[in-house]
């Protein structure tokens, strides 16, 4: 399983983590599922980060957008598949907080580290198992020219 | 009245794998009642063990989260939809 992603896209998400660095950015991938279980992202939806408090090291998207965004996907053909954060100055790895607060199961996370302000590495992670029990495992990022 | 239920990507599977769901209700908890009654194993994704909501799983009646309507008691009207959005977070 893979989430394929244009790369117009992939450097579009990258750069809103430089962009709000050296804060954490955050937004949904939007697109498909087929039968072989990849992931195709066709949009992405940039949100605005709710946690005010501690905007270094969290993010929140306002459930308000994601019913909006979530409604604007489907009349368009799209599910949601997935969301993208990013780690200021920190690896491009899930935290114990990023599992804490997972809830997509079968989504993909992506995670950009921002070094001074330069996006590194962006990983992707697909969320996996029932709350209780849930994890994350490693997912390749196909990125598509 | 039937009314609709957006069902978000991971409740999918345990809901016949249906992105709508349409279910009878006056209000938004006659119509949660409706929707777990039809798919029972969306009960435990959508509620703890004593029966309520769980805290990470938001309902929105159109644009307006039921917490701050009259949550389980507000009341529906044919043309409303009912949203389940789980909450995204996180942070390194």
């Amino acid at each position: 399983m893979a989430l394929k992603i244009p790369e117009i896209l992939y450097n579009q998400l990258r750069q809103h983590g430089e962009s709000t660095y050296p804060h954490e950015c955050c937004g949904v991938l939007l697109g498909e599922l087929d039968e072989a279980g990849d992931k195709f992202v066709r949009a992405i939806a940039q949100c605005g980060n709710t946690r005010t408090d501690s905007l270094a090291n969290r993010y929140q998207i306002s459930p308000a957008e994601l019913v909006r965004i979530q409604r604007e996907a489907m009349l368009a053909g799209r599910d949601i598949v997935g969301f993208y954060h990013s780690h200021p100055d920190h690896p491009a790895r899930w935290s114990a907080t990023d599992l804490a607060e997972a809830h997509w199961t079968g989504c993909s996370y992506l995670i950009t580290s921002v070094e001074l302000g330069r996006a590194v590495l962006t990983n992707s992670f697909l969320l996996l198992g029932h709350e209780e029990e849930k994890h994350f495992e490693d997912e390749l990022l196909d990125v598509i020219q | 009245m039937s009314i609709k239920v957006l069902i978000p990507t991971p409740l999918r599977p345990y809901a016949g794998k249906q992105s709508v769901i349409e279910v009878t209700a006056t209000t938004v908890g006659e119509a949660l009642n409706d929707l777990v009654t039809k798919h029972p194993d969306l009960r435990k994704h959508l509620f703890s063990e004593d029966g309520k909501l769980r805290t990470f799983v938001n309902v929105y009646l159109n644009d307006e989260d039921i917490r701050y309507l009259s949550k389980d008691a507000t009341a529906v009207k044919e043309t409303d939809t009912i949203t389940i959005v789980p909450s995204v977070a996180g942070g390194r």
